[in-house]
């Protein structure tokens, strides 16, 4: 792509998000498997609408398809920010039907699973090129988050000028630790809470409203 | 430019395509990503001396998706060096359409054969087995 293109291309995108304020934003929730996303979309969705995004599990890639909530009026500190919440599946680059094998599902039902979360993911990846205002990033705080996926997925996001919020969940287990988050991505705010427990709701929408309103 | 000979049909053993900057800078995204995949599912081991682009690490997660398929080919393992340590792009770099990708070796094989077993700044430590 010649260097003009590309001028003209970024400017319009710059142009695009400034003049684009009165529609809502498109947030994706994005981040690995079982790290919490649905839940955290469903805390957010019923404090805000009362209506659930979709059903949450500790099997991986309960989430398949991207749901998504519309209109989800946030108020903070005066200000009020209308975001749509894209919840998606877990990224992953790879997915394997007999992982399933173990959650006592049948082969036929763990290789439809595999075939829908691979569709998902697939689209998740599209649309975080081509139709997210802004990522929520959520992380396990109890697991390593210096894994390759979320080091590349974190690295694509910067290259879209995205803005980006990262969430360490699961603060409510022993095991959390949320400086390792802290120190894996210190160039991003890390918010703690417990999309499970509902804990430390009220910064993680001070925090929306600030980055995304 | 000449194609890598496969090898011969009894011979045991993994291969590893060790992938030049040059040879890479003159591909296409999707033609890099083809060739990464191709060796992949072929069950070898590829590594990039210059890596991708994030745009190119977003399509090849994408199309590695689509390909993935039961008792055939389970995805990719992939391992970069942090490039944490490297100077921040600029707003103008970012602006005309440059994205980093210098100095970030890249180890990319069949999930079912490549698993990580250590990865610091300057050391990616991995367990390779056959098929």
């Amino acid at each position: 792509m010649g260097l003009l293109t590309n001028l003209r291309d970024s400017i319009t995108r710059v142009t695009d998000r400034l003049f684009a304020d009165d529609e809502p934003k498109r947030i994706g929730i994005y981040g690995p498997p079982n790290a919490g996303k649905t839940t955290l979309a469903n805390r957010i969705a019923r404090d805000w609408t009362g209506d659930a995004v979709g059903p949450e599990s500790h099997i991986p890639h309960e989430t398949r398809r991207a749901r998504r909530k519309e209109n989800v009026e946030i108020e903070r500190n005066g200000k009020t920010v209308t975001i749509d919440i894209v919840d998606t599946p877990g990224v992953t680059t790879k997915v394997d039907y007999k992982e399933f094998l173990d959650h006592d599902m049948e082969k036929e039902d763990a290789v439809k699973r595999s075939r829908e979360a691979t569709e998902g993911v697939a689209e998740a990846m599209h649309w975080l090129r081509e139709d997210v205002d802004g990522v929520i990033y959520v992380l396990d705080s109890t697991t390593d988050p210096f894994t390759q996926v979320n080091t590349m997925l974190i690295g694509i996001i910067e290259s879209q000028d995205l803005p980006v919020l990262i969430f360490a969940n699961k603060v409510d287990l022993d095991e959390a630790d949320v400086k390792r988050i802290d120190d894996a991505f210190p160039q991003h705010e890390t918010v703690p809470l417990s999309a499970l427990e509902g804990d430390n709701m009220d910064e993680v929408y001070e925090k929306i409203a600030e980055y995304f309103g | 430019m000449p194609e890598a000979t496969t090898p011969e049909d009894g011979e045991d053993g993994v291969r590893i395509d060790l992938i030049s900057g040059a040879r890479m800078e003159g591909l296409t995204s999707m033609e890099k990503i083809r060739l990464i995949l191709d060796s992949v599912r072929d069950g070898d081991i590829v590594v990039l001396e210059a890596g991708l682009s994030p745009e190119e690490e977003s399509k090849l997660i994408e199309v590695t998706m689509t390909e993935i398929s039961p008792d055939d080919f389970s995805g990719i393992e992939i391992e970069t060096y942090p490039t944490s340590g490297q100077p921040n792009q600029g707003l103008v770099g970012r602006l005309l359409g440059k994205e980093e990708t210098a100095n970030k070796l890249t180890v990319i094989g069949p999930a079912n054969q490549i698993e990580t077993l250590h990865k610091d700044e300057d050391l990616i430590s991995a367990l390779v087995s056959r098929k």
